[in-house]
């Protein structure tokens, strides 16, 4: 069974990443697991910033967008590169350091024993790590809420993009995938499809640079699309 | 009932919609404005004319329809289209959008493609 290594791409979408970028790249490439081939793609969502110049010295495949997409349109290329590649699994990592690269190992061994399509990273589960604000937290909650309404599934960290796909998932999102704040809106989709979906307690750290792709004032925005967005992709998702 | 009009609006807006249908005319010549746009913009411009050249026109259809005041009839109507229009924009746009995406994405794929065969040529 040693023969074929599972083929693992790390996502990495980056807008005006440049003092967290390396980092997130060399700690994702010092990570090994026994017959996994894993490659770092880094997708520079036309950053403003030296984002590119940070990356391009790096080792990883490098996706350069000439127009700002938007994290979900970025994270997208992502998954039509593995696709095209012939990559088993994907998993999202933020640019901003945010997602703890030693806990991938993880969420792949999860996905693989048990054989889930999604492998959520939580940081609700143990409660462990980076929290987020209050408001926040309360949007969550929320969204927790809905989301349960619509799929009876209990997700807590419904806005986590730390989030592992295989084949099958990478084989829909690749085109079906939304482009503002897709992390709640996508787990319809999935819970439509019929793929199986786990969370896995992981430990979050503070951003170590950049912003939020959702800012303060775009709190109530964010809240109301996704809810409204929960609901169509609700209706409009055939299995 | 026919008092409540003066010759004098009635040029200014035969004047008005002339021109407006004028300029209309002129975008789509020039390739400003495609015509599939343009035809709202056309057709609304000849409803213009028509009525400012037939001014009991609208006090029948407004009779008609039961509507008391026919200027009322004027707005209401022309909220709705103004209303369906913005919508029909909306549409527009958000094609574009999505065409929009999928044309950056190949475009960010052939690149790092024609990057990777680049890099084997020279290491021929």
């Amino acid at each position: 069974m040693q023969s074929k290594p599972i083929k693992l791409a790390v996502i990495i979408p980056a807008y005006n990443e440049q003092d967290s970028i390396a980092m997130v790249v060399n700690e994702i490439n010092a990570i090994s697991i026994s017959n996994t081939e894993i490659t770092a793609i880094v997708i520079n969502d036309c950053s403003s910033d030296n984002t590119y110049e940070k990356v391009s010295i790096l080792d990883c495949v490098l996706i350069n967008l000439s127009v700002n997409l938007g994290i979900g349109g970025a994270v997208q290329t992502g998954y039509r590169y593995a696709y095209d590649n012939d990559f088993d699994y994907a998993i999202q990592v933020d640019g901003d350091g945010q997602h703890p690269a030693n806990e991938i190992p993880k969420l792949l061994n999860e996905a693989i024993t048990n054989n889930i399509n999604v492998v959520i990273g939580s940081r609700f589960i143990n409660n462990q790590g980076f929290q987020s604000s209050g408001m926040r937290r309360l949007g969550i909650g929320f969204l927790n809420k809905w989301i349960k309404l619509f799929t009876g599934l209990n997700i807590q960290d419904n806005t986590s993009g730390f989030r592992l796909f295989d084949r099958k998932v990478i084989e829909i999102v690749q085109t079906n995938y939304p482009d503002e704040y897709p992390e709640p809106e996508s787990l319809i989709l999935f819970a439509k499809k019929g793929f199986s979906i786990k969370e896995v307690a992981v430990e979050m750290k503070e951003r170590q640079g950049g912003e939020s792709s959702i800012r303060n004032f775009d709190q109530l925005y964010y809240m109301i699309k996704v809810s409204i967005a929960i609901f169509y992709t609700f209706i409009k998702t055939n299995r | 009932m026919e008092q409540y009009y003066s010759y004098k609006i009635q040029i200014i807006s035969i004047i008005v919609s002339m021109g407006f249908l004028f300029y209309v005319s002129r975008l789509i010549i020039k390739g400003k404005l495609r015509e599939e746009y343009a035809i709202f913009w056309v057709i609304s411009t000849i409803l213009l004319i028509i009525f400012s050249f037939w001014r009991e026109g609208l006090d029948i259809i407004a009779k008609a329809v039961g509507v008391y005041l026919a200027p009322n009839l004027v707005f209401t109507s022309a909220i709705f289209a103004i209303l369906i229009y913005l919508l029909h924009l909306s549409i527009v746009v958000s094609q574009l959008h999505d065409k929009n995406k999928t044309l950056t994405q190949d475009l960010a794929l052939f690149k790092e493609k024609i990057n990777k065969l680049e890099e084997k040529l020279e290491n021929k």
